[in-house]
């Protein structure tokens, strides 16, 4: 990765985009120290990642990864609890956050907590995923590709639901993804990425009159669904 | 009719030798796990390791077991007792299934799941002890389980140091030609190592993570 500079300012959601291997997911792994920058440096809440306990740090930043990565030995619940037990937080604590967070990415804890991840669908493994992240609270919140392994329909209905918890909880995200229509609807800003090099920012509507032309073969893109959403 | 007679005959020598068996492998089989293990982790750790450990474990099970007990004869303090160098020689057969199972289960965890542990904020430790062990212990006990059945066959062998164990009547059966003898020290030691297969078996299928 080289020429990758971008802030993101408190409750902003900045979205990621590029082909895969454009360097995004390298981009977000600087942010939460799972890769240390071989030159540059990674800032989050102003302090340099490298001058964070990575521990530390990680705790303070939510993530979420496709097919969400969730612990196939522990149930819905531990998978859900475990940052918060890791902090170490009292039990009760523990578990009235957990039905909190049910409620919140839509799942019903009577019927879900006591499941096993691969007695779930694929998007209930996502809001899985999602609650997760956020159990500790953290003002952070990464996610890579968070709808890469869902179908079509499915997408769209989480994608709704994140839509709606950003607007809700007002973190600062920043989102990978590969999709324009994701990153059109999520971010706040979009950071357009090619060959390990940030091509430029954008708000979405600035991103859908770019001239830029990585930018414009995207909006082309959603221009011809929206066109072909009109001749039917 | 002669070994049915004879195990009336012997009942209690047979017992005794099984007990002085199962308590060779039982002693074994605690310094392989508790030495086997650490190892199979560090071999998953430090994969540049993988090499001098896996060889050094496999060039010892190649030595073939009688010549092994011999060799450690001479050795001091082991040398001293029987059960000693029948110990520390079983101990190096059994090493390298569970060294080899521990690291394999260990690699093979998924690596997302590996790297959301790291990504939420868990420290090396956590993830060993509460993500990849967990994990991989049906593996691991798929390799105790080959390393037990290996063991209680070869500590058979042992008596030829004076150790015990159930082959004492298989070397006296052979030196005397007489097969009852023979067969009341084999018969044992392999209904001993199916029920210890079968026995860890259940354990491998019972530990067995969902996907």
């Amino acid at each position: 990765m080289k020429e990758v500079s971008f802030a993101v300012p408190r409750g902003e959601t900045l979205v990621l985009l590029g082909r895969s291997g454009a360097g995004k997911t390298t981009a977000l792994k600087l942010i939460n120290r799972l890769l240390e920058p071989s030159g540059g440096r990674v800032c989050v809440e102003g302090r340099a990642t490298t001058d964070w306990d990575p521990i530390a740090l990680r705790r303070r930043i939510g993530y979420v990864i496709q097919e969400a990565g969730l612990f196939p030995h522990y149930t819905v619940e531990q998978n859900v609890s475990l940052v918060p037990r890791l902090e170490g937080w009292p039990a009760e604590r523990i578990d009235a956050r957990v039905r909190e967070l049910f409620e919140l990415v839509g799942l019903n804890p009577a019927e879900f907590l006591s499941r096993y991840p691969d007695e779930l669908s694929g998007g209930q493994r996502q809001r899985v995923g999602v609650a997760r992240a956020l159990a500790a609270d953290p003002p952070i919140l990464l996610m890579d590709e968070p709808l890469g392994a869902l179908d079509p329909l499915t997408r769209g209905d989480v994608r709704r639901e994140l839509h709606d918890l950003q607007v809700r909880l007002k973190k600062t995200v920043v989102i990978v993804t590969h999709e324009v229509s994701e990153a059109l609807l999520l971010g706040t800003r979009i950071g357009l990425m090619e060959n390990g090099e940030l091509r430029g920012t954008y708000s979405p509507k600035e991103f859908l009159n770019a001239t830029e032309p990585l930018a414009a073969a995207f909006s082309a893109q959603v221009r011809e669904l929206e066109a072909a959403g009109e001749q039917t | 009719m002669k070994l049915l007679a004879f195990l009336s005959q012997h009942g209690d020598e047979i017992l005794q030798a099984m007990l002085e068996h199962i308590g060779l492998v039982g002693v074994t089989m605690l310094l392989a796990i508790a030495i086997g293990v650490p190892l199979g982790i560090l071999v998953a750790r430090r994969p540049w390791l993988s090499r001098p450990i896996l060889g050094t474990a496999n060039v010892a099970e190649t030595i073939p077991s009688l010549a092994l007990f011999g060799f450690l004869l001479p050795v001091p303090w082991l040398g001293n007792r029987a059960d000693r160098v029948a110990v520390a020689a079983l101990t190096l057969y059994a090493l390298l299934p569970i060294i080899r199972n521990t690291a394999t289960g260990i690699t093979g965890v998924n690596r997302a799941v590996r790297e959301a542990a790291r990504g939420m904020g868990m420290t090396e430790r956590q993830i060993l002890f509460e993500v990849e062990l967990p994990l991989s212990l049906s593996t691991v006990i798929a390799g105790i389980r080959v390393a037990t059945v290996l063991t209680i066959g070869i500590a058979t062998i042992a008596a030829a140091v004076g150790a015990g164990g159930l082959g004492e009547f298989i070397f006296r059966g052979l030196a005397m030609v007489n097969n009852p003898l023979i067969l009341a020290g084999a018969v044992p030691a392999a209904l001993l190592a199916l029920a210890a297969d079968f026995g860890l078996s259940l354990l491998e299928k019972r530990l067995r993570p969902a996907r």
